[in-house]
């Protein structure tokens, strides 16, 4: 399925809330690099918050509606069989509310009560499938793909790719994953390394691609949270990378933002640039840094990218 | 039982990777012993660090999010184990010993914050259910 997949093509497309705050420039690289590939986006009509992590904690049948909510537009308001979500809460919540609906007759009932009373279709599983934005590049372009579109290949950029938490737990929300040759890893995730090594970048063995940032930490224990990226950090430096590869807003927040206070409040100074994967791969694809939001990112890597002869 | 500063010191200076491992054994010992439970002594797929994480997240799923730091951990130590005259045995030494750190760093946090009990609260009550 690797390059070929034609029904992630057109796609409904949920950026979710973080995509048009802290992480805009994941949104504005991804549509950029949409067009680029001529894949086609639609935005999900008049969407709501998955219910991320705050709704959940109180009320999980709620956060199940709300993801389903945007499925149910997707599907029953726009036609379309497959959302793609390029955060990892949001794609979490909306594979978790699959699942929810799937095997919870509570969620079920629940979904169905304000389902009827918001005035939309409920949604039932199995109408949409929820896909990441690294399956919607690795399984409609793939690796040859990108290899035949490459204009500036990141040949010389060393990267270390992290998924963070959420992209593959809990393993059995993601039945499609873990099914051999060509899928993804929930042990050890790979499409991006896949992605970027396409694109001519130096992958290094980067041992904490799934490990914890602290991102729930982030506003109630500071400290733990700053402690957690530095290790990130450091240990990206220790494998020789120059970038750390995201692919999720809020990890991609966490690691800009503590790498800044690590070095207030701890005076430990790391060098590695982070960006999102998506942008990295659009400058391979030739497209200028400010197309891809390059300037909006706090780690400053024009002078890297200018050194490397990709900016 | 060490304080995690000790812990921490020891896995700064580690020369052998088998000693990283016991180190992440006493981290999640402290994380055990923190629910009042008693550290097992059992050991999965040859490892304690590995039965010890298990006890640790049975009844807390969200404990699963050092699950693969755990694991890493082991890979590395097997790594290194297999072919301890490697050229590169210094340099992955360096990096088992920043996975153990993580370990450390994560649980250390956890208990800190152990009221929230949130950590992580990626389909709680999912997994709650999945480990009764």
């Amino acid at each position: 399925m690797d390059g070929n997949d034609q029904k992630y093509r057109d796609v409904a497309y949920y950026p979710g809330c973080a995509l048009e705050g802290s992480g805009h420039a994941y949104d504005r690289s991804t549509r950029v690099i949409g067009k680029e590939l001529g894949l086609r986006l639609h935005e999900v009509e008049n969407w709501n918050c998955c219910g991320a992590m705050e709704v959940k904690n109180i009320d999980p049948h709620l956060q199940t509606y709300l993801s389903s909510r945007v499925m149910s537009i997707a599907a029953n308001e726009m036609g379309h069989k497959t959302v793609m979500a390029p955060c990892n809460g949001c794609y979490h919540n909306l594979k978790k509310a699959e699942y929810d609906l799937a095997n919870d007759a509570e969620s079920v009932a629940v979904t169905e009560r304000l389902s009827s009373k918001a005035g939309h279709e409920t949604y039932a599983p199995g109408q949409v499938e929820t896909i990441h934005a690294l399956d919607w590049i690795k399984q409609t372009i793939g690796e040859d793909g990108i290899r035949e579109r490459v204009k500036k290949s990141l040949s010389g950029l060393k990267i270390a790719n992290y998924y963070g938490c959420m992209y593959t737990r809990p393993r059995h929300i993601f039945p499609e994953k873990d099914k051999g040759n060509g899928s993804e890893s929930t042990l050890n995730p790979h499409f991006m390394d896949d992605i970027l090594a396409a694109a001519g970048a130096e992958i290094v063995d980067y041992p904490l691609k799934t490990a914890c940032c602290g991102g729930a930490h982030t506003l109630s224990d500071s400290d733990t949270s700053t402690k957690l990226v530095l290790n990130l950090l450091e240990t990206a430096e220790a494998t020789g990378a120059d970038v750390i590869a995201t692919e999720c807003p809020t990890c991609h927040s966490g690691l800009e933002m503590h790498q800044v206070r690590a070095e207030k409040v701890f005076e430990r100074k790391t060098n590695v640039k982070v960006l999102y994967f998506t942008q990295l791969l659009g400058l391979a694809l030739g497209i200028k840094p400010r197309k891809l939001g390059i300037h909006e990112n706090i780690s400053d890597s024009l002078g890297l990218l200018k050194e490397k002869g990709l900016a | 039982m060490r304080s995690f500063d000790d812990i921490e010191r020891d896995i700064t200076s580690a020369t052998d990777p088998d000693e990283l491992v016991l180190c992440g054994e006493e981290v999640l010992e402290h994380w055990v012993l923190a629910r009042g439970e008693k550290p097992t002594g059992d050991r999965r797929e040859g490892f304690r660090l590995l039965a010890l994480h298990r006890q640790g997240a049975k009844g807390d799923p969200s404990f699963n999010a050092c699950r693969e730091t755990c694991r890493e951990l082991i890979y590395r130590r097997n790594v290194i184990a297999a072919e301890p005259d490697h050229p590169e045995t210094v340099q992955r030494l360096r990096l088992a010993a920043l996975v153990a750190r993580h370990l450390g760093l994560f649980v250390r946090g956890k208990l800190e914050e152990a009221k929230l009990g949130e950590f992580c609260c990626a389909a709680r009550p999912l997994r709650a259910a999945a480990a009764t």
